[in-house]
């Protein structure tokens, strides 16, 4: 069936849906990974966004149970160039078209989607429309023009946790059960299921908060240390989750990923703003300032924080981005607080960064051993 | 850490000879290597003993020495030049080999040498089976079990523990030989069997199978800080089971999850780490069990290889440039990437894209080999293609194959079930053909993935393509094709030529019809990143899409056609040809264009020229990139005989041809027209005629008087030519000529010359401006005409001619080449009897000797021919007459017996040899002793010398031997031979011959009795005969020599050694001179 993506500036390119009639406004966001598609589609960091893989062929190894990073999917429609005849793989259970067809989410191939890609590079992210009534793309790029975008608004609302739960059983939370070396709660604003398995793996009993209302729940636990989670859109939308931020700082180790470490600048009185494109991918290079090795990151993001905005902040900037020297880490000089913007979970994406987890558990063990002694 | 200042001389150690698993692309990475270390100011020392190669050319380094690549003559290059480090990484298995034996020698420490990139120890853990074998189990990885046997009943033993089926590698031979995958306990006593006694020390180890499994290759590197980046992941079509470079190959990886993907990228990095490369590119080879996802590390190579080549063109990553840098002490974050500018090297390539490798092979060279593949390589060449998609890649890399296949479905007849499930299921060259066969034959997807373990996602992807031209040939006529039914199939890799063929119609029409569709082919960028940057680097290939962004430019261009897949006959020396051919351009201030699909090459390195079009050599291509680029004209004299074949059609299409012209090509290729030319010049031909039947042929071969050459008209490299005594075997020619031809048209003429026996043969390279020519180089052959010139080794200048007959070669060269108003290269070939010279052929373009004769005199003939081509004199260009060097040059042939199992290695006019090596001296024997060593031959300096001739060359042979005895070697012969021997003064003891039973000659050598063997049979039953004796002394790698030519000139290289020791000298020593 042909589909069209319209962006807002009118720029049209024509292609062809996989998954049947259906529409879908979004930011329209390019991904470079050559894999994980099943991870990126169910990353609830791409709510509000329409998703171009720059890989042209997208479904060859199927749906399985095991990889994904939420309950569901969260990308608004899903571009590709070409979506395969069949899907192989040892553990695939399903295909990607029959996977995004009863989320009712939209798929489209056939799309020059270089051309797509070299469009946003040169003029920045945009809103646009994938949309199978193709009457009249005039009308659908005036459609993309009116939907609100991302800037300034509340997106985390409609991805985080209801209610705090307990990882990995997904049983409601209220108290801890023990058993784990290390207490950790992670405030959800969209969190990846992989940043829960790396704590799960090492020793960590995980409960997982919503981002508001969840103050005197949080002080009745008191943490052995907090995780801030990634998210959806622009940090400046949640100012609620910053504060409950600020009231914990200085109480505990933090360790902020993504959107949390967006969340963590401006709770220490940064400053963030809007990249062109974004970084999304999984071959991003980022030094460690610390120890000037570089490693390969996992990356999702439209927002940065501002690293000037720092100056007082009392923190110190430990990684950077090599491409374009973008801001993606820095720790407190004094609290056991750090964050990066990229992601150690992976998933997708390689392993390089799997070391921050180790140094939040080392900083999460030294509070404890001082605090005992 | 930035550059290393502590060192200033680098010795870096080239790969030698093209063989089958070793070719041009080690050129590539040695050339990068030594541009980039020159660019960081390093003082660059080279060895490698082929000619044929950019990276020797004399400004690519300080000193470059052109002698064979032994460890003796690298430690006589470290003596003279004392270097402060040695690089051998980029010499492929080769440079590591002759590091590790150098530093057995003790050289390196006595010289206080550094071997950087990966030191012998590192070699060492890699390379050896059982080092490395622990090293993977201290990392918990697990590589497939084995065994070592000496004896039938260990292999059994091991086989118990382990489980059919296994691979059997023998210990030692060159290779792979004699290995091979046991199924049945019958098999295991045949390879077991033969692999024993086929090992020099006996012994074979016996591995666990993984066949069936999927094969992926990553290509790693690594910084001295320890950054650790993937260059690019390539997943195998076939599996496990099929050699690597024999197999069909596509990157990045296509069906593997995240999470497998980054099992494999985390152990790459372990494995990288605990083998300890220091700095420098790797590629680990994994196998994976399709059933369950269990991984398995089968080899690590720590240097660049084949595959790094590839995926450097596969995704614009220089990795043997970075390589080069990584070395001398950089790190990746320290290194721009070339192709972004801004970014650096510290990052891991994403492409948006395709790519698919598929090799060339050429089993029907070989008579007896047989079309299978194993684990040991084959394949003589190898195509790339780009597309946005697999099916797309695909297509065009079966049409870049210039096998005569332009689609999938190529093979109409029926097969039956049993012969098409045996050609599914045993690996061989037309595997893919034999699956799209199978679809037709309404296999499954699954019922093929059983058959050839290929995964069901390339399979499905396949299916698909032949649907669709089912779809397209329901049409019936292009007419009834809609626009987007069209348009789908260019997206999908479908040709004009194709599509003509599958509507009834031509490629022309096609192309019209498209064209006023707006289908039109636009061209993307490969740029390392998936366009998240932009992009500087003018890498493109074309795919059927919204937007083109080739954007090009206004300046004066040229195009320039590359030779396509490495295969025998055609190779590296002719990209050798283009890749000058674009410096010059580019130094003459015109914007180069380079047009190739031989991912192993320097031309397409996107460096070499302004801009690099990764395309199949195809009408259609170049006439894309034609109507975008709109050149001054298009070069088709330098890649050999496939841009040579488009002249014609390209001509008609209306693109300029610069340089000779194509009606003038047509007159020396044409059959009657070269005849007419010869006529009217009044110069000697063999007596020759054409002839379509047999009947014809027969009467043909009367006329010009038995014995006859025989050939199909059109071919290079002598491709199915044969020397014919009788009327019966002619019969036997044709009909087999017929057959065999599947890639030559049908109807085409046989071609009939009477064979001029005990003629020597001569190659001249002129060029020509159209007003003067000018002899570049005249080359005698050692060996008799009626074997192929590019298997014969030859001296530059000619050592047995008189002066007389060398001056009437240089003058019938300058009148045909005028005569024929060539401007440009040319290359003739004459035979002398009695006197007279004969024209055998003439080849309007560069040949295989250009590189040769460049670096035998000193001026690069490729650039000269380009000026010329763009308006320049050769009195403009200072050329006057022919060079005539003082020092001797020698080129020898290299050939690929060794990989053939039961192939005669006897000579004849088809071409057989891979690649060359050039010796140089101040004298014949000290030149034509050094191209021996660079091939491989080691000359005997003591022992028994054994021969085995015909009668009309046993008086000759006679003198050789005693010339020999007077050298202290003892003689051995068989009966016939000795006694004619004894009965002329020399004594010589006799041996059974292999049907008079033991103990016979072939015992004697298996037992190393023999040094060197001399066999020169004649007629059917001796030269059967006598096959054991030649494939023994192969396998058990003695010297050989099949002509009584060959075995003169080695008496003389033994002689000379006698005489003095062989002493090394760089190249620029013997032009600087004058
Ligand atoms: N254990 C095995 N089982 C099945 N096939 C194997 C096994 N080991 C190697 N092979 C096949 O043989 C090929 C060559 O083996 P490899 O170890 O890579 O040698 P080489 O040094 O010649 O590249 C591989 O590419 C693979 O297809
Ligand atoms: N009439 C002939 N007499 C003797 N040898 C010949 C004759 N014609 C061809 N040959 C031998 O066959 C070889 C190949 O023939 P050639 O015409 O050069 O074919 P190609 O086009 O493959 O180079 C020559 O190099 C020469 O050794
Ligand atoms: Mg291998
Ligand atoms: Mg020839």
């Amino acid at each position: 069936m042909k589909a069209y993506l319209a962006l807002e500036d009118g720029f049209v390119l024509e292609g062809e849906s996989f998954t049947g009639e259906g529409e879908a406004l979004g930011e329209v966001v390019f991904n470079t990974s050559m894999t994980g598609y099943q991870e990126i589609l169910t990353d609830p960091s791409y709510r509000g966004q329409i998703v171009a893989m720059t890989y042209p062929q997208v479904g060859n190894y199927g749906i399985n149970p095991e990889d994904v990073e939420s309950a569901k999917i969260r990308v608004e429609g899903f571009i590709i160039r070409e979506y395969p005849p069949l899907a192989s793989n040892w553990r695939s259970k399903g295909n990607l078209a029959d996977y995004l067809k009863q989320a009712g989410i939209i798929g489209v191939e056939g799309i020059d989607t270089r051309a797509l890609t070299r469009h946003i590079r040169s003029l920045g992210a945009m809103r646009g429309i994938l949309s199978t009534d193709v009457s009249d793309p005039a009308a659908l790029a005036a459609k993309a023009g009116q939907w609100p975008g991302l800037v300034g608004n509340d997106m985390v609302r409609l991805v985080s946790a209801p209610e705090p739960f307990r990882w990995p059983e997904m049983t409601p939370a209220q108290s801890w059960t023990g058993g784990r070396e290390f207490r950790v709660v992670v405030y959800d604003y969209g969190v990846k299921y992989n940043i829960l398995r790396c704590l799960e793996k090492r020793n960590c009993e995980v409960i997982v908060l919503p981002p508001e209302g969840y103050a005197d729940l949080f002080d009745e636990l008191a943490p052995d240390g907090v995780v801030l989670s990634n998210g959806p859109g622009d940090p400046e939308g949640i100012p609620y989750a910053v504060a409950e931020v600020q009231r914990v700082l200085d109480r505990q180790p933090i360790f902020g990923i993504c959107m949390g470490h967006q969340v963590l600048g401006l709770a220490l009185g940064g400053k963030t703003y809007k990249l062109k494109f974004g970084h999304r991918g999984a071959n991003q290079p980022v030094m460690d300032l610390t120890t000037k090795k570089v490693e390969i990151t996992s990356q999702n993001h439209g927002f940065c924080v501002e690293p000037d905005s720092l100056a007082s902040a009392g923190v110190e900037v430990t990684h950077i981005n090599l491409n374009d020297r973008t801001l993606e880490g820095f720790r407190h000089k004094t609290l056991p607080l750090f964050s990066v913007q990229y992601h150690p979970e992976a998933s997708p994406g390689p392993h390089d960064a799997d070391y921050l987890f180790e140094r939040f558990i080392q900083n999460m063990r030294n509070r404890k051993s001082k605090s005992h002694a | 850490m930035p550059k290393r200042t502590d060192i200033k001389k680098i010795l870096i150690i080239g790969s030698g000879p093209i063989i089958i698993s070793q070719a041009c692309e080690f050129d590539y990475s040695g050339t990068q290597a030594c541009k980039a270390l020159k660019e960081e100011g390093y003082e660059i020392i080279l060895i490698n003993s082929n000619p044929a190669t950019i990276m020797t050319d004399p400004e690519m380094a300080g000193a470059t020495y052109i002698e064979p690549l032994t460890p003796e003559m690298v430690a006589k290059v470290i003596e003279k030049e004392r270097p402060d480090a040695c690089l051998p990484t980029l010499g492929g298995q080769t440079g590591l080999n002759l590091a590790v034996s150098v530093d057995d020698m003790g050289v390196f420490e006595k010289y206080g040498v550094e071997v950087i990139g990966a030191s012998p120890d590192v070699i060492r853990k890699a390379e050896d089976r059982d080092l490395f074998r622990e090293a993977m189990s201290r990392i918990g990885l697990r590589v497939p079990k084995s065994g070592i046997a000496r004896t039938l009943d260990e292999a059994r033993n091991i086989v118990k523990e382990i489980g059919l089926p296994v691979i059997v590698r023998p210990s030692f031979t060159l290779g792979g030989t004699g290995g091979g995958v046991a199924y049945t306990w019958e098999d295991l006593e045949h390879y077991a069997g033969a692999g024993l006694a086929l090992s020099m020390i006996h012994q074979i180890m016996v591995e666990e199978s993984v066949v069936g499994w999927k094969e992926f290759e990553l290509e790693v590197m690594r910084d001295r800080k320890d950054n650790v980046v993937i260059i690019c992941p390539i997943e195998n079509f076939d599996p496990m089971g099929v050699h690597t470079g024999d197999s069909i190959t596509v990157a990045p990886a296509q069906t593997l999850t995240d999470r497998e993907y980054q099992k494999m990228r985390d152990a790459s990095i372990d494995i990288m780490r605990e083998i300890g490369v220091d700095t420098g590119g790797c590629n680990i080879q994994f196998a994976v069990n399709p059933a369950d996802g269990d991984l398995v590390v089968i080899e690590m190579n720590p240097r660049v290889s084949r595959s790094s080549a590839l995926a450097s063109k596969a995704t614009g990553f220089p990795i043997a440039k970075m390589a080069a840098k990584l070395a001398v002490g950089y790190a990746l974050d320290e290194i721009p990437n070339d192709i972004t500018r801004e970014t650096m090297a510290s990052f891991e390539p994403t492409i948006d894209y395709c790519v698919v490798k598929i090799p060339r092979w050429t089993f029907e060279k070989f008579d007896g080999s047989e079309d299978v593949l194993t684990t040991s390589m084959k394949s003589v060449g190898e195509v790339m293609s780009i597309g946005r998609t697999f099916k797309e890649a695909l297509h065009k890399a079966v049409y870049s194959l210039e096998i005569g296949a332009y689609g999938l479905g190529i093979l109409r007849e029926h097969m039956d079930d049993m012969e098409l499930r045996y050609h599914l299921s045993h690996p061989n060259s037309k595997r893919l053909f034999h699956i799209a066969r199978a679809f037709r034959q309404n296999y499954t997807v699954e019922g093929i993935h059983e058959l050839t373990g290929v995964d069901p996602w390339f399979l499905a992807q396949i299916q698909s393509m032949l649907e669709l031209e089912d779809r397209l040939e329901a049409a019936e006529s292009l007419d009834k094709v809609d626009r987007d039914l069209l348009r789908k199939a260019k997206r999908w890799g479908f040709c004009d030529r194709y599509l003509g063929t599958l509507l009834h119609t031509d490629e022309e029409t096609v192309r019209r019809r498209r064209l006023k569709d707006g289908i039109e082919a636009t061209f993307k960028l490969v740029d390392t990143c998936a366009a998240e940057f932009q992009a500087y680097t003018p890498y493109y290939y074309s795919s059927y899409e919204a937007e083109d962004e080739s954007g090009p430019t206004d300046r004066t261009k040229v195009i320039i056609l590359g030779g396509g897949p490495n295969r025998i006959g055609q190779g590296i020396e002719f990209d050798y040809c283009c890749v000058h051919c674009s410096m010059a351009l580019r130094e003459d201030g015109v914007e180069s264009i380079m047009v190739n699909s031989n991912p192993e090459t320097v031309s397409t390195d996107y460096d070499i020229s302004d801009k690099l079009f990764f395309e199949p050599l195809t009408r259609e291509a170049v006439l894309n990139i034609v109507d975008k680029e709109k050149p001054m004209g298009v070069v088709v004299q330098f890649g050999g005989q496939t841009p040579l074949n488009l002249a014609v059609p390209l001509e008609r299409a209306g693109v300029p041809i610069l340089g000779t012209s194509p009606d003038s090509i047509d007159r020396a290729e044409d059959r009657k027209r070269f005849k007419n030319l010869l006529q009217k010049l009044n110069l000697l031909q063999p007596e020759n005629d054409t002839a379509v039947t047999f009947p014809e042929a027969a009467e043909a071969a009367r006329r010009v008087g038995y014995p006859v050459v025989v050939r199909p008209s059109y071919v290079l490299g002598g491709r199915a030519m044969e020397i014919v005594y009788d009327e019966k075997s002619l019969k036997g020619f044709i009909d087999r000529a017929m057959g065999a031809c599947a890639d030559v048209s049908p109807n085409a003429p046989i071609l009939i010359d009477h064979f001029l026996e005990q003629a020597v043969e001569i190659d001249a390279d002129a060029v020509c401006d159209g007003e003067e020519a000018v002899v570049a180089g005249i080359m005698e052959h050692i060996e008799a005409a009626g074997i192929h010139s590019g298997d014969s080794a030859c001296v530059l200048p000619p050592q047995s001619l008189s002066p007389l007959i060398v001056d009437e070669i240089e003058r019938q060269t300058k009148m045909l080449a005028l005569e024929l108003g060539v401007k440009g290269l040319i290359n003739i070939q004459f035979a002398v009897k009695n006197g007279q010279v004969y024209v055998l052929e003439v080849n309007p373009r560069a040949s295989r000797t250009v590189p040769f004769v460049s670096k035998a005199t000193g001026i690069q003939w490729a650039k000269v021919a380009t000026r010329i081509m763009l308006g320049k004199t050769l009195k403009e260009l200072g050329i006057r007459e022919r060079p005539r060097p003082k020092h001797i040059s020698v080129k020898e042939s290299v050939f690929p017996f060794i990989r053939f199992p039961g192939v005669d290695t006897l000579l004849g006019p088809e071409m057989k040899s891979t690649g060359e090596v050039m010796g140089i001296g101040p004298d014949f024997g000290s030149a034509f002793a050094k191209a021996q060593l660079g091939a491989g031959q080691n000359l005997p300096d003591q022992g028994t010398i054994f021969f085995s001739v015909k009668d009309d060359d046993k008086p000759a042979a006679c003198r050789l031997a005693a010339e020999l005895t007077r050298l202290g070697f003892d003689i051995l012969a068989t009966k016939g031979t000795a006694a004619y021997f004894n009965e002329h003064g020399t004594a010589a003891r006799p041996i059974n011959k292999v049907s008079e039973g033991h103990y016979h000659v072939v015992d004697a050598i298996k037992n190393g009795e023999v040094a060197l063997v001399i066999n020169n049979p004649m007629g059917r039953s001796t030269v059967k005969d006598s096959f054991s004796i030649r494939r023994t002394a192969l396998d058990s790698n003695i010297p050989y020599t099949t002509t009584l030519s060959g075995a003169e000139a080695t008496v003389k290289a033994i002689a000379a050694t006698r005489k003095a020791a062989l002493d090394v000298q760089p190249l620029q020593s013997y032009h600087n001179k004058a």
